[in-house]
């Protein structure tokens, strides 16, 4: 099979064109004015505009509650899934993933009108929980997956040698599931940042993200502010990715 | 004791996830324009739906075309570009190895709105219409990684010899990839080309940037439409829920077949 290593090659290609690309031309809208001339007053714009940064502090805001409230529900859902003892089949499972099959879109303008219908006032409380409900999963699988390939022998030792079940808990299956938690973050966190819509339907556009004032610049032709600030996202996901790239190797087939 | 409440946890958290989906199927029985209230048990909205009898229903049911023909194309192309990549990937030197996979993440790292902005500007830059062909190149781009993502544990658990003994007994390299590789290959082509196909149903931004100005819909630029002009199509109610219904008998299917194909090896 000597030669077959030339067929990645479209797909190098294909990346190159498609993904590699398409990032540089952000990165060089970001830097540059109307008529194309390098500057740096998108940057500069974003960190003296007010409103730009307001959005984002409210944007991180919401992503680490959310993803704090993921890793709250989920850990023990993902715990009790794994669990043998407590579910044996793998139905259940499913179950959790089968609503990301229906439209999210329809799904979060579903739960906006079961709020209006049981007179909960749209707001950051419903934006949160909606993004709870429509993040969990992505949280609840990776876990999953990280607990159900965990090699027992480690909890099994821990209790022949005369550990508390919480002490087995804290001590070994914690910090063995830390990759599984680490794929969720991964997976709920930036997401959240960047949604659209979602936060537009949950709060009837009083609360908005950071991925609605990309989409609004980018919609009235502001591309090169636009892609300052897609280029600040970037910037963030790049440092987060590092932060966690050693473990991602390991958490590997956790990402879906 | 401990087994009921964790029973209990996580039917609870269940019923949260299913709660709106209950409720879009509940008000898919009536005819009410918004849902919520309730004005009487029909089955009216199902009938409009299907005799296309819905308020702008021409662009309703193009849109269900449209979703359905692009996640078709693109899961289908991914599955060829995803498969013929793997198998290349795998046989690459560590280091070049180890680049391609981290190009291949990328994708899968970027939130949509990155990787639909950047497409976005990828596309004006070059001057290319946007329209079909590039909503599908789209989806074609955050699709394949998935599929790669999928082949390539079935080419580290193949045993190469097997590849090896088909060339040595006379076969072309042609045939050994026809009667061996890809036979090999199949069940992770099979769940790469199922996870394109649900992530390009599911995608909402990536169309949303690279759709252009042509007036193409997919579901979901079609929902979003319709919800800021204030009020969905009463009709989404039974598309949806007979959405939902094609999906659990499928994955109901799956996994019965699944448990019966673990029997049988066990």
């Amino acid at each position: 099979m000597v030669k077959r290593s030339t067929w990645s090659i479209p797909y190098l290609i294909f990346m190159l064109v498609f993904v590699v690309l398409p990032l540089l031309l952000i990165v060089l809208y970001a830097f540059q004015d109307g008529s194309g001339r390098f500057t740096l007053s998108n940057i500069t714009h974003f960190f003296s505009d007010s409103d730009s940064l307001s959005t984002f502090a409210v944007s991180i805001e919401v992503a680490i509650e959310n993803t704090l409230i993921c890793i709250l529900l989920g850990y023990p859902a993902a715990w009790i899934l794994a669990n043998r003892k407590y579910n044996k089949s793998a139905v259940t499972v499913v179950l959790f993933i089968m609503p990301m099959w229906i439209n999210a879109l329809m799904r979060t303008l579903a739960t906006a009108e079961l709020f209006n219908m049981l007179g909960i006032a749209l707001g950051k409380g419903t934006l949160l929980f909606g993004m709870v409900y429509d993040f969990l999963p992505f949280m609840i699988y990776p876990i999953y997956n990280t607990l159900r390939k965990m090699d027992q022998s480690y909890a099994e030792a821990a209790e022949d040698l005369g550990a508390a079940p919480w002490t087995v808990f804290w001590k070994i299956t914690v910090p063995l599931s830390i990759p599984g938690v680490m794929s969720g973050i991964l997976m709920v966190f930036m997401p959240t940042v960047s949604t659209f819509a979602i936060s537009e339907f949950l709060t009837n556009n009083k609360i908005k993200l950071f991925g609605t004032i990309i989409q609004e610049n980018i919609n009235s032709s502001m591309w090169n502010y636009g892609a300052a600030l897609a280029f600040i996202m970037l910037v963030i996901i790049g440092i987060t990715t590092l932060f966690q790239g050693s473990e991602q190797t390991e958490a590997e087939g956790g990402v879906i | 004791m401990k087994k009921a409440l964790a029973k209990c946890y996580i039917w609870l958290l269940l019923a949260m996830l299913y709660a709106p989906l209950l409720f879009i199927a509940v008000y898919s029985f009536t005819e009410s324009r918004v849902m919520g209230s309730w004005t009487g048990f029909s089955v009216k909205l199902y009938q409009n739906l299907f005799t296309g009898n819905v308020s702008g229903g021409a662009a309703l049911l193009s849109a269900v075309e449209n979703t359905l023909l692009i996640a078709l194309i693109a899961a289908a192309f991914s599955t060829v570009l995803g498969t013929v990549a793997a198998i290349g990937i795998f046989n690459l030197k560590e280091r070049s190895r180890r680049a391609m996979q981290f190009l291949n993440n990328i994708p899968m790292i970027n939130p949509d709105i990155i990787t639909g902005v950047s497409l976005f500007l990828l596309f004006v830059f070059l001057r290319f219409s946007q329209g079909y062909v590039t909503v599908v190149l789209a989806h074609i781009t955050f699709c394949t990684p998935y599929v790669v993502l999928s082949v390539m544990p079935k080419l580290s658990q193949m045993n190469p010899n097997i590849y090896e003994a088909a060339l040595d007994l006379g076969a072309t390299p042609g045939q050994a990839l026809r009667k061996v590789l890809i036979p090999e290959l199949r069940p992770g082509m099979i769940s790469g080309f199922m996870m394109a196909f649900t992530m390009s149903l599911d995608d909402f931004a990536v169309t949303f940037f690279t759709r252009g100005t042509v007036g193409l819909d997919t579901l979901s630029t079609y929902i979003y439409a319709d919800a800021r002009k204030g009020g969905l199509t009463p009709e989404l109610r039974p598309l949806m829920t007979l959405i939902f219904l094609l999906v659990l008998v499928l994955l109901v299917i799956i996994n019965l077949r699944g448990s019966r194909a673990k029997n049988a090896t066990e």
